[in-house]
């Protein structure tokens, strides 16, 4: 045997091959949400067609949630039809939702995980292409679009191309204030946001067996980022640690027979792979990006970059187009960059760890007087078990809000969003162009203890300095 | 339920420069807070059409395109199929360019967009071309992977993935019929998986 996880995982949930030559690839576990799943349900009907395994797909809502006011009906009305429809999809459909009433809801990506949905040497599809992040267990996770979760819920398969791995091994210890948010940046500006394309991303070396599942996850969540559709860790006894005593994980006598069959799925020591790289783990500093794309990042002590040096992805129009849109001059540090609003939220760096670290830097300080602050837990249980701690009275005191669970500011489909040309420092995933709301706001990507700094200074400034 | 085949579009086309064009460009989330797809075509390129004056979806020498010519990886970012079903409500057939993100590229090969390949000198000659003379015809052909300039009769090679090609010969880019054919199939893989089993 000398076979990587993916292939395993892809092997056992081979149904056919189609007459395109694509696979047809049986999926364990359907996620959906409201914002791309309405119309899928609309065409099953159109076309007189059920859902095929309704025991299989589990609803949450996350995207159009305020996180303020969560009241029905909700003030805007076309967030409060998103949402009706979901619920009498899953009502008509007998679908598992966790509503916004039950403990469980929050952002899919940190509802899985949670709930012990998401297990290792399982296929996983849901229409958002985080899903990435589920490969954190051992998963084989793919984002699909609309017309896919249609060809899910009604045949629970999807019809798809195999991918070739690449294998990243990252080593050595990470220094104090490094994160695993910036060793995923660091990946992408060394492998360029489509280095990943036709790849799937297998994470090893000491650096990532170290991490907790939280960091793996944010490590995982990041890989569409860099072209890669789905990404993932060999299970090991983390992974096994973390999922038992989980709401759907296997219990008892199930638990030990799982385990078994969990670590059996883990790659090979002679697996063979597509392509290998190394990075050394020692040598990562807390990184920022200063761009519209998420490989336009550089380690906190660094310069933005110069035009006539560029990257992987790097030529010369693309870093003058995001200087331009950024309003920055290259060769000046990113450090001391103003801020206006700091974001510590979404599915890559929303879970209690996260807040744990922010929290830790925020403690005994107070937020710049021109600095509009937030924390978003992904989950209602990140919030409960936050408050738990004292976390929330940590942030509040500080000026931080402190509100519900959901997507937030990730991608303003919901209340919170940028105006203007705001710059906001935030933990989340995308710095594209108007991401976060507002055509013309700007965005820096920087681990949950990086915003928490951020917020503090006033601008962008090394968390190491402050952590002592 | 079948479909159609797609063995060809012809049409004008419109150039849009630049690498790593997201989806949250090709349309803003905002939009997304819909039950449909309805009415998407209006709001391709909404806000880059703000911040740009000369962007090529304003420019009224490229209405009635069909055939839109990208650079690297369009489409990377969301896998928002509203992307693709935005540029096909205002008219695009077909995408082409130097490489495409995986997801946008296979939403659009289940709404029936085909996405083809080019090499940069092919891409760069074609837009340069186009936007010369935005009334320039193409032909793109999914049977002869190829795309031709009609009036000069200057034809490249596309490239498109086996699977995607062969989908859209056959008329089978939607695949949900396909998957259904052999269901009991469907069942026998289930019920091997442990998982599926409770172990
Ligand atoms: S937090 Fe952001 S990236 Fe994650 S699912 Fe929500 S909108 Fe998408």
């Amino acid at each position: 045997m000398s076979q990587t996880l993916l292939q395993k995982v892809w092997d056992l949930h081979t149904v056919r091959r189609l007459p395109t030559g694509q696979t047809q690839l049986f999926v364990g576990l359907h996620l959906i949400h409201e914002v791309t799943t309405p119309q899928a349900f609309d065409m099953l009907r159109q076309r007189g067609i059920g859902v095929a395994f309704p025991e299989r797909t589990y609803a949450t809502v996350d995207h159009i949630v305020p996180t303020l006011d969560q009241q029905r009906p909700f003030a805007d009305a076309l967030a409060e039809q998103m949402m009706s429809a979901l619920e009498r999809n899953v009502r008509e459909y007998g679908i598992r939702f966790a509503d916004l009433g039950t403990d469980r809801q929050g952002i899919v990506h940190v509802i899985g995980p949670e709930l012990g949905l998401t297990q290792p040497g399982i296929t996983i599809a849901c229409g958002d292409s985080h899903t990435s992040t589920h490969g954190a267990f051992g998963a084989v996770a793919f984002g699909i679009g609309t017309s896919q979760v249609r060809d899910v819920l009604a045949s629970q398969c999807l019809a798809i191309d195999p991918l070739k791995v690449r294998r990243i091994a990252v080593d050595g210890a990470l220094g104090p204030g490094v994160y695993a948010k910036d060793v995923i940046l660091e990946i992408i500006a060394r492998l360029g946001v489509r280095g990943g394309v036709g790849y799937a991303y297998e994470y090893a070396g000491t650096a990532v067996e170290q991490m907790s599942m939280d960091e793996r996850m944010t490590i995982c969540n990041m890989s569409i980022e860099g072209g890669a559709r789905i990404g993932y860790v060999n299970p090991d006894e983390t992974t096994f640690a973390y999922l038992d005593g989980r709401s759907f994980a296997p219990a008892g006598d199930a638990f030990a027979r799982a385990k078994r069959w969990w670590r059996s799925m883990a790659s090979d020591a002679d697996a063979v792979y597509d392509d290998e790289t190394r990075l050394d783990g020692t040598a990562i500093e807390p990184r920022v990006t200063w761009g519209i794309n998420p490989g336009q990042s550089v380690g906190v002590s660094e310069p933005i970059p110069d035009p006539a040096a560029a990257g992987p992805d790097g030529d010369e129009d693309s870093i003058r187009e995001a200087l331009d849109f950024m309003g920055f001059r290259a060769g000046t540090p990113i450090s001391g960059t103003k801020v206006d609003v700091a974001f510590v939220g979404s599915c890559t760096n929303s879970r209690l760890s996260d807040l744990r670290e922010a929290a830790r830097v925020v403690e005994g300080h107070r937020v710049s007087s021109h600095v509009k602050a937030l924390v978003v837990p992904g989950s209602k249980a990140v919030r409960e078990a936050a408050e738990s701690e004292g976390l929330d009275e940590i942030f509040q005191q500080a000026g931080f809000e402190w509100r519900g669970a959901g997507c937030s500011m990730c991608l303003a489909m919901n209340p919170d969003r940028l105006h203007g040309r705001e710059v906001c420092a935030s933990s989340s995933n995308r710095n594209f162009k108007g991401r976060q709301g507002s055509p013309t706001g700007r965005t820096l990507l920087m681990s949950p203890a990086m915003v928490a700094a951020a917020a503090i200074a006033g601008e962008v400034t090394d968390v190491r300095g402050m952590l002592s | 339920m079948s479909n159609f085949r797609i063995d060809r579009i012809e049409g004008t086309a419109i150039p849009v420069r630049g690498h790593n064009i997201d989806t949250d460009r090709i349309i803003p989330a905002r939009f997304l807070k819909a039950i449909t797809f309805d009415g998407l075509g209006d709001h391709a390129f909404e806000d880059d059409r703000q911040s740009m004056p000369n962007h090529p979806f304003s420019n009224p020498a490229y209405t009635g395109a069909s055939i839109l010519l990208a650079n690297e990886n369009f489409g990377s970012g969301s896998s928002r199929e509203h992307a693709p079903q935005a540029l096909k409500r205002w008219g695009i057939g077909a995408c082409v360019g130097q490489s495409f993100s995986e997801i946008f590229l296979g939403n659009s090969t289940t709404i029936g967009l085909p996405c083809a390949t080019v090499t940069a000198e092919d891409i760069e000659a074609l837009m340069s071309a186009v936007e010369q003379a935005p009334e320039t015809r193409l032909s793109f052909r999914v049977d002869a992977s190829s795309i031709e300039m009609i009036a000069a009769g200057r034809r490249v090679s596309v490239a498109m993935p086996a699977a995607v090609r062969e989908s859209l010969l056959s008329g089978q880019w939607d695949a949900t019929s396909l998957l259904l054919d052999q269901f009991d199939d469907v069942h026998k893989t289930a019920a091997a998986l442990p998982y599926v089993k409770g172990f």
